[in-house]
């Protein structure tokens, strides 16, 4: 396995199908916030998604504004993506009606070596997606990629 | 006493050598994650406060339960098997 802690990210790989499901995802929660979890695997040059996850959001009083991931869905799936040879490889959730950049309180609660998707929903639609790295202190863009659907 | 696999997250593998899993003996969830350190030392760091008590954005499973319904860390780990650290995942737009 590649190195997970490295400050240069390698390119997150989602395929079609799983970022079109987190487009159903962020429309269908639109106004408030969404989450969910990133289920592959660290390959050489790339953190290829295989499933992703929608976990109830925990934060009632702020739902527009703030996430907050069910820590029993981390360990249900956490616990099947073992089983299956993968890991949780990082987290996805929507910014309503604001852009898919990482905001002060995204990155105080952040982990690193976990990959970072956020995407960016108003009410017309989803507005883009973009992923994010902690590296040092500081998120640095990650590059997503589309290839082919997990099949192996 | 019986055999405790703890389940480290991704995030926290830095601290294990890369280890997924370490596997130890002990008799309570504490004691566990006191071995773990032992194995890792500077992983529990990132786990428990000062106070030895597990941090705001760290969650602790006996099994499948999480250790606060269990009365904390000195929860008897008996023939569950498996503690795993779980991270908190929170965020939001603004």
């Amino acid at each position: 396995m590649a190195n997970p802690d490295s400050d240069t990210p390698r390119p997150l790989s989602l395929p079609r199908a799983l970022r079109e499901r987190l487009e159903a995802w962020a429309r269908e929660a639109h106004p408030h916030e969404t989450c969910g979890l990133l289920v592959g695997r660290h390959e050489h040059d790339v953190t290829q998604v295989a499933r992703i996850t929608l976990a109830r959001n925990l934060a009632n009083e702020r739902l527009a504004d703030r996430y907050a991931l069910d820590p029993e869905h981390f360990l249900a799936v956490d616990t099947v993506a073992r089983g299956d040879g993968l890991e949780v490889v990082g987290v996805w959730h929507t910014h309503p009606d604001h852009p898919a950049r990482p905001s002060a309180i995204d990155l105080a609660a952040a982990w690193e070596s976990f990959s970072y998707l956020i995407v960016s929903v108003a009410r017309d639609g989803v507005e883009g997606a973009a992923a994010w790295w902690l590296a040092g202190g500081a998120f640095v863009e990650q590059p997503i990629v589309e290839v082919r659907p997990w099949a192996r | 006493m019986g055999q405790v696999t703890i389940r480290i997250p991704t995030p926290l593998r830095g601290a294990t050598g890369g280890a997924a899993e370490v596997h130890v003996e002990a008799v309570t969830v504490r004691e566990a994650l006191r071995q773990l350190e032992q194995r890792h030392p500077g992983v529990l760091a990132r786990v428990l406060d000062d106070r030895g008590e597990p941090r705001s954005f760290v969650n602790i499973f006996l099994g499948d339960t999480h250790v606060k319904k269990l009365g904390g860390l000195d929860a008897a780990v008996n023939g569950t098997g498996t503690i795993a650290i779980v991270p908190a995942v929170a965020g939001g737009a603004s």
